[in-house]
């Protein structure tokens, strides 16, 4: 600290989300005229911190001091009142409405009761201007505009509520590089007038452009605070990085250099500016992670695989020969034999008030059936072989999916796409929001299925799970692979610092389409 | 400077349903025997009006990316009580006035709150509550009769200075005195904001539940208006379920030649009127041709698939075909 009266304090901070800690005691304090940086890995506190500041969430425990008063928000309209305002990483405008509008809208200027117009747009203006911005037409709807000019109205948008802390969260994420240097200019502004600057980002070379206090949070905790500049990149890394090593990972086997042909293999793969030029090839038998920072393009590149995307630049093969894939049914068919196990298994993965039978069979009904009508007892060996398989604990086939443990109904979405017996497996971060027992369970039936010579595909936004169960591990920056760890080289120092982009500090490229 | 074709594309959906009802006036006109004289005018308006009450009303609620299945009903219902109350003197017949509006507004706002504050699905709410409000109707007017004040019946629906429809300058007045201020106050900011993105609105701390019931009880009163004029067009009131439904359903169908998005968030109720009076044009198309009204349905509902299937085309343009169900 360098002295000056907090802004803003944040005492003893708790919460949690189930049986999930994403905050334990964090503190945090603010000064008015600093740019105050948030470090942390995926999962560390960070999102949750904010949002608590923002009055999206309420804590469980701690308290927040303004002006030296406690204080509380039921909503973020309260804490804006309080001069807090979020620029959020998922974005917070309508998109059907003007830019004008969105700028305005949480207090609009009137006029005989009725929206002033001639106001709102001489208020969207100016915004626009401070925002370096003026390119943007007030006009225009929200969601006619591409995703770097949605963020500038973003950014706009929080400087009309003239707030006195302003908080951005991966704020730059989208932006074209001349777009950031844009909004350095104003943060700096901004900083120099007096307001307490929040920024949370995973790119260093921002934070050591901007920031004049750094904070790292780790497993909900704030863990350092020092002035920026103190500390090299490798010493951010070691504070990041300290999450307990669980044992609970099956034995890797020892692998010959993989000589025969690949089953999966991607060259140069885009996709809008989401995907750039990646390549890369799992084997029979191999288990390759894909690593990063969460919203790389890793999801992305699962769809790409999976037959959802249109417009995808660049070849996937199969077994050597090159496909296309042109919707996740082509993609099961049994000459790709390929399954994804979505993120979100609430919405892509089960249709919850469906009985856990029928889900189950759903991926495997045309196998089941002959000319339209389901063989009920086949379908019921092959469902009982799954459940005994991976241990599904469920009161009955015949209940709803939605009322399992997240655990099983996790389970029951593996089983689904095993009962095709799949030889090409892409999970999307499976194990989220389950209990440790099941993650083990599952990561030995991962290793169990790769030696049956399946070739799997893993994202995972835990790091633990990358070191444990992978064969190779890639790592995706900005929609590319940035690095390839293999074997002994899978450490949480390396993933990290490649998830961070720090080993060779390319210079940004415009992220527009 | 290039401010007007911002203006254009927000109006494109509007401008379409009036070029529609344009094109599709010209042809019903020139081949009508009488031709275009104010009496097929005043005869058009009279039966368009009723329908873009029940439309506006419609879009308001659409446009919170709701429904409103309810609105037939309630134009039934303050047609069956406009048939007691809108009789006698002038004060008398003041008061039965207010009194059908206040019952439009009243059946809006229960809408409103059972959707907004009881968290149902605007579909199974406005059914049910469509529902009860039909059955106060037939409680109301088992029978088709009663009166109406006739010389303002006579009035509304007659011609203003012997060539404009009043119907249409009754419709225009309330564009001007409902659906305006809506449309420019916070309220319906606020509904447009709800029905484009709800969680965005709701971070940006817009009053999403005032707006939305401002929606559902304004359209309550647009429909008691829709129904007061169908009084003063059939001087009775009759509750007919068939006639209610009808109405219901071509409001939504008005609504989306209008141009309004029945994801929500987009449209304006002016787009809805044209859609209202080109529907109802297009079914008047056949008669003359001298086609057998039989025809008219199959008609109607052709015309109906082609329009809506305008809006599809955006599909083809998601590259991410997850997005096909958002």
């Amino acid at each position: 600290m360098d002295g000056a009266v907090p802004l803003f304090r944040m005492e003893g901070i708790s919460k949690r989300y189930g049986g999930v800690r994403a905050l334990e005691k964090a503190e945090l304090s603010v000064t008015p005229g600093s740019i105050h940086a948030i470090l942390g890995e995926n999962g560390a506190g960070k999102s949750t911190l904010i949002k608590v500041m923002a009055g999206v969430v309420a804590p469980d425990e701690g308290r927040m001091m303004l002006d030296g008063n406690e204080v509380s928000f039921a909503s973020p309209a309260a804490a804006n009142q309080a001069g807090i305002v979020c620029i959020f990483q998922e974005l917070s405008l309508v998109p059907e409405l003007s830019v004008a509008d969105n700028i305005v809208i949480s207090d609009p200027p009137k006029r005989f009761g009725m929206i002033d117009r001639k106001a709102q747009r001489r208020i969207a203006e100016e915004a626009l201007a401070r925002a370096g911005a003026s390119d943007i037409h007030p006009l225009a709807l929200v969601k006619d505009l591409p995703l770097s000019r949605r963020q500038m109205v973003e950014i706009a948008k929080a400087l009309a509520r003239k707030p006195r802390i302003l908080i951005l969260d991966e704020a730059t994420s989208a932006l074209t590089a001349a777009d950031v240097a844009r909004v350095f200019a104003v943060l700096k502004r901004l900083r120099s007038e007096g307001l307490a600057l929040l920024y949370i980002s995973h790119r260093m070379n921002e934070i050591a452009e901007l920031a004049d206090q750094c904070t790292v949070f780790r497993n909900g905790r704030n863990v350092a605070s020092y002035a920026a500049g103190t500390k090299s990149d490798n010493e951010v890394v070691e504070l990041m990085i300290g999450r307990e090593y669980s044992h609970i990972f099956p034995p890797k086997p020892a692998r010959a250099a993989a000589a025969d042909t690949p089953v999966l293999e991607a060259r140069s793969l885009s996709w809008t500016d989401r995907l750039h030029d990646v390549s890369l090839s799992v084997g029979a038998g191999e288990v390759v992670g894909l690593g990063g920072l969460d919203g790389q393009g890793q999801r992305e590149l699962l769809l790409a695989f999976f037959g959802v995307l249109r417009g995808l630049s660049g070849q996937i093969l199969i077994d050597g020969r090159p496909v296309a894939i042109a919707s996740p049914a082509a993609a099961r068919d049994d000459r790709i034999g390929m399954a994804l196990i979505p993120e979100d298994r609430k919405t892509e993965g089960l249709m919850l008030p469906m009985t856990v039978r029928e889900n189950l069979s759903f991926a495997a009904l045309d196998r089941l059936s002959s000319a339209g009508i389901i063989d009920r007892a086949a379908e019921q060996r092959l469902i009982d072989d799954m459940v005994g398989l991976l241990a599904i604990k469920t009161a009955g086939l015949d209940i709803p999916v939605g009322a399992l443990s997240g655990g099983n109904q996790q389970k029951v979405v593996i089983a689904k796409w095993l009962m095709r017996q799949p030889r090409i497996i892409l999970l999307n971060d499976p194990t989220r929001g389950i209990d440790v027992g099941t993650k083990q369970e599952l990561y030995q039936l991962m290793r169990k299925l790769a030696d049956q010579g399946a070739a799997i595909l893993f994202y995972s936004t835990d790091y633990d799970e990358l070191i444990g169960c992978c064969d190779r591990v890639l790592v995706l920056y900005d929609g590319a692979v940035k690095r390839e760890l293999v074997g002994a080289e899978i450490t949480e120092r390396a993933l990290i610092a490649s998830a961070l982009n720090i080993h060779e500090e390319m210079p940004r490229q415009g992220a527009d389409a | 400077m290039k401010d007007w074709r911002y203006w254009f594309a927000e109006q494109r959906g509007t401008l379409l349903a009036f070029g529609i009802f344009v094109v599709m006036f010209i042809i019903y006109t020139s081949n009508h025997p009488a031709g275009f004289t104010a009496n097929v005018v005043q005869t058009a308006s009279n039966k368009g009006v009723l329908l873009a009450f029940v439309a506006m009303a419609q879009t308001l609620v659409v446009i919170t990316a709701g429904i409103d299945l309810s609105v037939g009903m309630i134009f039934t219902l303050t047609n069956c009580l406009a048939s007691w109350l809108v009789v006698g003197t002038g004060l008398e017949t003041a008061f039965g006035v207010i009194a059908v509006l206040g019952t439009g507004l009243l059946c809006g706002a229960i809408n409103g709150a059972i959707v907004i504050y009881g968290r149902l699905q605007p579909i199974v709410a406005t059914i049910a509550t469509g529902a009860v409000y039909f059955g106060i109707a037939l409680l109301l007017r088992p029978f088709p009769g009663g009166s109406v004040n006739e010389g303002l019946a006579d009035a509304l629906t007659g011609r203003l200075f012997g060539i404009v429809p009043a119907s249409l300058v009754t419709l225009l007045a309330v564009v001007l005195v409902v659906w305006v201020p809506f449309s420019r106050s916070v309220l319906g900011r606020a509904a447009y904001a709800a029905g484009s993105s709800e969680m965005a609105a709701y971070m940006s701390g817009v009053p999403i539940r005032r707006g939305k019931f401002a929606a559902y009880t304004l359209a309550g009163l647009l429909a008691a208006i829709g129904g007061l004029f169908l009084t003063f067009f059939t001087y009775t009131g009759d509750a007919a379920y068939a006639s209610g439904n009808a109405y219901t359903l071509f409001s939504i169908a008005a609504v989306v030649l209008g141009g309004v998005s029945l994801f929500g968030g987009k449209g304006s109720a002016i787009g809805a009127i044209f859609g209202a009076l080109a529907f109802r044009t297009i079914g008047d198309l056949l008669f003359v041709f001298d086609f057998d009204p039989l025809w008219q349905p199959l008609f109607q509902g052709v015309i109906l698939l082609i329009a809506v299937s305008l809006g599809a085309f955006a599909l083809f343009r998601v590259r991410n075909r997850l997005e096909w169900f958002l």
